[in-house]
């Protein structure tokens, strides 16, 4: 279980996505249980291949995600997850 | 000729129409986001969009309303098992060669062209893409599916789904991916025969010109008399064509932008010749297009080669030949002849009837309606223009 916060740039492509608890024993749990939520949230965040986008990051708590390929990262009990998206271009 | 123009651009899809007045772009779609490439399917009106997000990853939209609403797709993916041959940017002390094959899992970089069957294949659309594959969808895009035996092709290492490469892999990175932090291929250019939908041919940065006649099951080259300045003469692939294109009427007529000058064909590929000479005002660049009626005519909009990209000595013109390629000529009424610095991609320049449109990647957009004797310029503070197509 994780208490997610998103970027506001998704709610342009999801707008019922909001801040709460989302079940999940890896990040890659709570990514699946949000696509189940919203669905092609997963396609935003991750490839085809379940790889972290380039320019989008994880935190979990104050850490950045450790497994970009697979992420299997633990998510604790009532711990904080960020996805944020890099600030790049013009 | 089409009252309807579709651009896509750095920050959004924009359309503009022919009113009685001239060219009048409505409030930009997609706002914000890339598109990488946008048309309409000329047998039902869809219109299609290619968004190439930098955070969010490439995504197709689509719209059945004229463009009032739009659906977003995400089903153009890379299947399981689909890896490639990596291959490492040249640099300075680096040896071909030197380096063990390493392979990676493929995943959509990019969808740079969308082509559209004929009247008589409904929902069949085609997807080139980075990293290098061509999608097919029979559903009007509901589905997609890798075409595998191009992706499999003993050029590109064989069937790397079944185990390691059995074949050298002659395809070459395209600079194109460069931004995407890959050194891929790309199909850029996809030539779908309206009266045979078994015969369609793609162009592949860099790697050269692919034909298939039963329908994607076998490919092979077509890159006889393609010359480089790179390669060694008879070289089969490795060759960079920029755009390739047909002739509507005589689809056997094909035209070439290759980054080594300007090709062409009468016989469907069998025999490329060059009809550009080095160094003259036409012969570098990246877009082309075909007459739709007259097999020997065609327009480009010539470059800098290579070193620079931009516009010829800070002039802006168009080159046109009517007579197969034997000759050129450049127009340049109506267009910037100083301090113009604007360069226009592969896909910014189209030909419909007597009307011509290129975009800029400074924003500026021309329609000629006289076969390109003339321009005017229908807006200068566009975003930069990734693609330009009649609808």
């Amino acid at each position: 279980m994780a208490h997610v916060r998103f970027t506001d740039h998704l709610t342009r492509f999801f707008p019922d996505l909001a801040e709460g608890h989302v079940p999940g024993e890896t990040v890659r749990d709570v990514i699946d249980e949000l696509e189940r939520r919203h669905p092609a949230f997963a396609s935003f965040v991750i490839d085809e291949r379940g790889r972290l986008r380039r320019h989008v990051n994880v935190f979990v708590g104050q850490e950045p995600v450790g497994d970009r390929e697979a992420l299997t990262d633990p998510v604790g009990d009532q711990e904080r997850m960020f996805v944020l998206q890099a600030l790049s271009g013009g | 000729m089409s009252d309807l123009l579709i651009l896509g651009t750095r920050k959004g899809t924009l359309f503009l129409d022919r009113m009685a007045s001239g060219w009048k772009a409505r409030p930009l779609a997609h706002r914000g986001l890339s598109i990488s490439y946008a048309a309409r399917d000329p047998r039902d009106g869809t219109l299609w969009a290619a968004m190439d997000h930098a955070q969010w990853g490439p995504k197709l939209s689509r719209s059945t309303d004229g463009g009032q609403s739009w659906e977003l797709l995400t089903n153009l993916t890379y299947p399981e098992g689909a890896r490639f041959i990596e291959q490492h940017l040249p640099t300075p002390g680096s040896e071909d060669g030197d380096a063990p094959t390493t392979y990676k899992d493929a995943a959509l970089l990019k969808v740079w062209i969308m082509a559209f069957g004929g009247s008589d294949q409904p929902g069949t659309i085609h997807a080139g893409t980075l990293p290098g594959g061509l999608f097919t969808s029979h559903d009007g895009g509901e589905s997609w599916e890798l075409n595998r035996p191009l992706w499999n092709h003993e050029s590109r290492g064989g069937d790397l789904f079944a185990g390691d490469a059995t074949h050298r892999n002659f395809w070459g990175g395209t600079p194109a991916a460069i931004g995407y932090g890959e050194f891929v291929p790309g199909i850029h250019s996809i030539v779908a025969d309206p009266e045979d939908a078994d015969h369609i041919l793609v162009a592949v940065s860099s790697a050269g010109v692919i034909e298939t006649r039963d329908g994607g099951k076998t490919w092979h080259g077509k890159n006889t008399g393609l010359l480089n300045d790179y390669l060694p003469p008879g070289t089969e692939w490795g060759h960079d064509p920029h755009f390739i294109v047909a002739c509507e009427a005589d689809p056997r007529r094909l035209w070439q932008q290759n980054h080594c000058g300007i090709f062409t064909t009468a016989d469907g590929g069998e025999n490329w010749q060059l009809v550009s000479d080095k160094g003259s005002e036409v012969h570098f660049g990246f877009p082309i297009a075909a007459d739709h009626a007259d097999p020997n005519t065609a327009w480009v909009v010539p470059a800098k080669a290579d070193s620079e990209r931009t516009s010829v000595d800070g002039t802006l013109y168009v080159g046109r030949t009517q007579d197969g390629g034997q000759t050129w000529e450049t127009l340049r009424e109506g267009l910037p002849q100083q301090d113009a610095y604007d360069i226009v991609y592969r896909h910014a320049l189209d030909a419909r009837g007597d009307r011509l449109c290129f975009g800029t990647t400074t924003g500026n957009v021309y329609v000629s309606e006289d076969r390109g004797e003339s321009w005017t310029c229908v807006g200068s503070n566009f975003p930069p223009v990734h693609s330009v197509r009649f609808g």
